[in-house]
């Protein structure tokens, strides 16, 4: 066990192998004497360097499910492993560490630190991941102007539009190069256009740097860039789609949606 | 798997850190952003602590006068008399309002930590560790303790110079015992930081457990 696992963490550029695996996942909520149960055992996989978009309705488990696999809410049943490590045997300092350097988080509503510069909010992981000063600003610069902000590394949240702080917010996911970024409801608060740049910049990062990237979303727009798409409703995966699956239904949906 | 997770713990405990003037830095900027609030809270151990050393100094510069002063300023204390039931008042005063000042400081705080519940969660996300927020918290409470408490200290001070003055004339100035005052301001000093960090601790403590998914909720 040791051994195999020691193995997996010093190789971990194998293609094949699954970043992120869940077992049987179910969450149950406990409101007073009432008992809800937001996943009923979820089992999927998701493989290094894939683009993964989790749809569902609000309150289909989309959003539990996520929490599960950013490390941000531990299962009642079931297993999850991140890099093939299960999450429940992780403490605080662990939890923190795979936080900090293999999981990089984006949010709907942006949530940078308002009281920092652009260059900040994203040296602020590599800082926490121990960086030397210097380092950290040299690489923060590199990952702005990366994401098309490299006039903008001095300015206030407050001070960009809403697709700058989501660039931002992707520079920032990307600080201690982590082997999986997850974005929740990534486009919801900007515009069509803007939504779609961001979308597209996933994409590349995607392709260019090899990272993993769940997204959760009720965006159509993220399903042509999707390699893969997983269905929740009620509490389970309802359908696991390969993008060349969906084409026939995607122009159905696109015209629903214009 | 037991000297897999030792050997993980080791190093995450080396890789995970927050440099104190980087915290130093980010708790004053968020102090600054909210100067008006952070005034208030600083104004309410201004006066807390002004009013402790108000006292320490008077009962420093009547002992000084009692020793050292013209005759006629001795007849006007003795007449006056050193009132025990009053010095057992004032304690009671000064205790009552050094608590109205803790309270105070751990409401403000309160509303600070609910106020960036999205805040501490990113944090968190970002890999903060929970002693890193209480930190946060903490050294911004003690900033405010700081800057309040100096103020009320040279406040406290000047304004009971300044009243001796206007019953006793130029003695007190003259007998001024600037040693004994100057302890004096350094122990109502190190109770105003006292009193700002004890303020914090619970409200520091309830941000640092808050759950990292409250970063991912959209309202609040």
């Amino acid at each position: 066990m040791t051994e195999e696992q020691t193995a997996v963490m010093d190789a971990p550029d194998t293609e094949t192998q699954n970043i992120v695996r869940t077992r049987g996942v179910k969450r149950v909520y406990q409101m007073g004497k009432l008992s809800l149960e937001a996943l009923k055992g979820i089992d999927m996989e998701v493989q290094r360097g894939e683009y993964i978009s989790i749809m569902g309705p609000s309150g289909s488990g989309k959003s539990t499910l996520f929490n599960m696999i950013g490390a941000l809410d531990k299962p009642t049943e079931g297993k999850v492993y991140i890099d093939e490590v299960d999450v429940a045997q992780l403490d605080a300092y662990e939890l923190a560490w795979l936080r900090c350097r293999k999981i990089g988080y984006i949010f709907q509503t942006f949530n940078l630190i308002p009281v920092m510069t652009a260059l900040e909010n994203v040296t602020l992981p590599m800082i926490f991941a121990g960086l030397a000063t210097d380092e950290a600003i040299d690489k923060g610069v590199d990952l702005l102007t990366l994401v098309g902000l490299g006039e903008r590394v001095q300015h206030k949240p407050l001070e960009l539009s809403g697709g700058q702080q989501q660039r931002v917010a992707v520079a920032r996911a990307l600080a201690n190069d982590p082997a999986i970024v997850l974005a929740d409801e990534p486009t919801g608060n900007l515009d069509r256009k803007t939504g779609r740049e961001i979308i597209e910049l996933l994409r590349e990062l995607n392709q260019g740097k090899q990272v993993t990237i769940i997204s959760a979303t009720h965006d159509l727009k993220m399903l042509d860039v999707s390699d893969r798409i997983l269905w929740v409703q009620d509490g389970r995966i309802t359908k696991n789609q390969r993008r060349d699956e969906l084409d026939l239904d995607l122009g159905q949906i696109g015209a629903e949606e214009e | 798997m037991t000297t897999e997770s030792a050997t993980m713990a080791g190093t995450t405990e080396k890789q995970i850190s927050l440099p104190l003037s980087k915290a130093i830095e980010i708790s004053f900027r968020s102090l600054r952003i909210r100067f008006w609030r952070s005034l208030i809270t600083i104004g309410g151990i201004f006066f807390g602590i002004a009013f402790l050393m108000s006292i320490l100094t008077s009962a420093s510069i009547n002992e000084a006068l009692v020793e050292g002063g013209s005759p006629q300023v001795r007849a006007l204390l003795e007449q006056q008399g050193a009132d025990g039931d009053s010095a057992t008042q004032q304690v009671w005063l000064v205790s009552l309002s050094l608590l109205v000042c803790v309270v105070g400081i751990t409401n403000a705080m309160l509303m600070s930590v609910t106020e960036r519940y999205r805040e501490i969660g990113t944090m968190k996300c970002l890999g903060a560790l929970d002693k890193f927020i209480i930190q946060l918290f903490v050294l911004e409470s003690t900033f405010q303790g700081l800057v309040g408490s100096i103020g009320g200290v040279i406040m406290g001070c000047l304004f009971m110079l300044i009243s001796m003055m206007t019953s006793y004339g130029w003695d007190p100035l003259v007998l001024f015992p600037v040693l004994e005052v100057a302890q004096n301001g350094l122990y109502s000093l190190g109770a105003g930081l006292g009193l700002a960090i004890i303020g914090a601790l619970y409200p520091a403590y309830r941000a640092s457990q808050m759950p990292p998914a409250d970063a991912m909720r959209t309202e609040v």
